[in-house]
């Protein structure tokens, strides 16, 4: 019983993340038919963008991370208008290979710059971690479930009750519509990219320090932001904070009752059982799929 | 490409190993034969059907697990005191194995994953290669995990009568390769302009039209997945009995990502198009290796794939093919489907 609260803590730390992770991806490939797959790459920015400002520019842990999320939307709206905005009107093959050849670019740039080694970020906390009768857990760890649950809030404000919000849901649904009633498609594109990157950017900044960071670390990240899409149907935004919780939970059960080896293999077992039994995810709306 | 230009291309490949004598040039060119053979399976895929499968490398991987498990032999426990217990057999035996297998993993994935089609389709093949390969590496009373399977046996043929050839040496496995790629190249050729072929081709342009004029859509698809495996099975048992020593790494993302790089570069759909774009990229990390650090050759890898996407949207052979005269003369039925189907979906 004591193991499966523990388990329980530990999936609401993971899954607040892995939910920033899912709306930024879901909000890309809904509203943009993009799949997008430098996704992991922003999120290994982040996390190296907080050993940059922590470690090497000295500045405060607390600063590090607004600066992390505006660092990661900076480079999703320059890798949409470089590389995206030229390929409007191509099919979604076209983008998706241009977007693999951006991601192994990017990454093999991170492995030059930042070098093959694991690094870890030093963070303000205490060590001892907070103890409630049979459950325990780092001060870290419940400052990154907040900072995920603040990021999650702005970010459905952010859809729900902006103008630009306004925009991109009308451009989701239809976006030749959309355009005629004024809507600048074009930078609600490049704007949509830009937050999803900067989300993928936060939560790689989170978990960053949590865990120790090292340039292919964005590659499992994606995947499970696939996952989290899948699950909670495209496009939504409750589908993908529902199904980040559901895959930590997923993760957590399987490595602590079948294996820590099949621990990561969680997210796929899930991309391929939804497809088959429910390929419009638990939560959709009924959209196409295709 | 019409016959005659194949011919003079096959003749060069049997020819190279007259001028071109230096082991490490050779060893280059054997890899990348092996790859071009995976790259042709995917464009049967991915260009004659319109399905993208990122996941191709798991039936590459599948076949040379299954090759060379089939010749090393192992000793399993499955539950309790009962075990699975193989003794060797001969990596010929491995190879056709090899093809089998994978083929038949081609139509379990084929008929689970054909109901859904674009991004979905993608990410289904993404994560089946992954949990492939996460059983690879957990699986190690079978696979031996991450200490990789050593020591696998070159292949052996019989020879009726002369007693049995090993094929030890690069250049004997330099021919082995391209006869494999040959027979290959034909299987898709003969397949491609069968009826099956031009019912690809239909689904591909338009799948509401072709299903009204009765092509059965699962059918024709898997039957491309099914043929497609295989050869990627007989590719991944030709790397094994080659390589002679296979990991988990087998499986990496990145191979999937080669094949497709070499498919699309040289023109998806085209026959000849995963050759010429093998040739090219299967040799261009030769190239760069002396003047880059492996990063920056990784760098020029990506940044290549996204120039050609942005230039040569259709690829190599396609643009190229026209300007040359080389480009298919009007005589077969299949022939007059095939310059439409190339120019609107290439």
């Amino acid at each position: 019983m004591a193991q499966l609260l523990q388990h329980l803590v530990n999936t609401l730390v993971l899954g607040g993340t892995y939910a920033l992770l899912g709306i930024g991806l879901t909000l890309i490939f809904g509203i943009m038919n993009v799949v997008n797959f430098t996704h992991g790459v922003l999120y290994t920015f982040g996390a190296y963008m907080m050993f940059i400002v922590v470690h090497q520019l000295g500045v405060n842990f607390f600063l590090a991370l607004p600066l992390a999320i505006v660092a990661g939307w900076l480079l999703g709206a320059a890798i949409e208008i470089l590389l995206l905005r030229p390929l409007r009107g191509s099919d979604i093959d076209t983008t998706m290979l241009v977007m693999i050849g951006a991601w192994i670019a990017m990454q093999s740039g991170a492995l030059w710059i930042w070098g093959g080694v694991a690094k870890s970020v030093n963070n303000p906390f205490p060590d001892a971690p907070l103890v409630l009768g049979p459950v325990s857990v780092s001060w870290l760890r419940l400052f990154v479930l907040a900072a995920a649950a603040l990021l999650i809030v702005i970010a459905y404000l952010l859809i729900n009750r902006t103008k630009l919000g306004r925009a991109m849901r009308a451009t989701f649904q239809d976006h030749d519509t959309a355009a005629l009633m004024g809507v600048n498609v074009s930078w609600v594109y490049t704007s949509t990219f830009a937050i999803g990157s900067s989300l993928a950017a936060a939560a790689g900044a989170l978990l960053g320090p949590v865990y120790v960071i090292f340039p292919q670390m964005g590659d499992l990240a994606a995947v499970k932001a696939f996952a989290i899409v899948i699950l909670g149907g495209l496009g939504n935004i409750t589908g993908a904070v529902i199904g980040g919780f559901i895959l930590a939970l997923a993760e957590e059960l399987g490595a602590g009752y079948v294996s820590s080896g099949y621990r990561d293999a969680m997210g796929f077992l899930i991309i391929i059982a939804v497809l088959i039994f429910k390929p419009t995810g638990l939560f959709a709306r009924a959209e196409r799929v295709g | 490409m019409n016959r005659i230009a194949t011919l003079i291309c096959l003749a060069v490949f049997i020819s190279v190993p007259l001028w071109l004598t230096d082991p490490y040039l050779l060893n280059a060119l054997i890899t990348t034969g092996i790859f071009i053979i995976g790259a042709m399976s995917l464009n049967l895929l991915l260009g004659f059907t319109g399905q993208l499968s990122l996941g191709h490398i798991a039936f590459f991987g599948i076949g040379a697990y299954v090759s060379a498990l089939t010749s090393l032999g192992f000793d399993v426990p499955i539950v309790g005191d009962f075990h699975i217990v193989h003794v060797p057999w001969p990596p010929i035996a491995g190879f056709v194995l090899a093809i089998l297998i994978s083929g038949f993993c081609g139509y379990l994935v084929g008929r689970l994953s054909f109901s859904v089609r674009g991004a979905y389709f993608v990410i289904v093949t993404i994560s089946f290669a992954e949990v492939v390969r996460l059983v690879a590496l957990n699986w190690v009373e079978l696979t031996q995990g991450p200490l990789a399977l050593t020591n696998i046996p070159s292949i052996t043929i019989g020879l009726p009568g002369l007693g049995y050839l090993v094929l030890k040496t690069k250049l004997q496995n330099y021919y082995l390769v391209l006869a494999v790629a040959a027979l290959s190249y034909l299987l898709i050729s003969r397949l491609v302009h069968s009826h099956y072929g031009r019912a690809m081709r239909g689904l591909m342009e338009n799948e509401t039209l072709a299903v009204a004029v009765g092509i059965d859509v699962t059918k024709t698809l898997t039957l491309a997945a099914i043929i497609s495996a295989g050869i990627a099975g007989a590719a991944g048992s030709l790397y094994a009995h080659y390589i002679r020593i296979i990991d988990p790494d087998v499986f990496a993302f990145i191979s999937t990502v080669t094949m497709v790089i070499m498919v699309v570069s040289g023109g998806k759909g085209s026959l000849a198009g995963p050759v010429i774009g093998g040739v090219i990229f299967g040799l261009l990390p030769v190239f760069l290796r002396p003047i880059m650090p492996p990063e920056a050759q990784w760098i020029t890898y990506g940044g290549v794939l996204i120039a050609i996407l942005f230039v040569l949207p259709r690829g190599i052979v396609p643009t190229l093919a026209p300007l040359l005269g080389l480009s298919r003369k009007p005589g077969g039925a299949a022939a007059k489907v095939a310059p439409r189907a190339a120019e609107e979906h290439a």
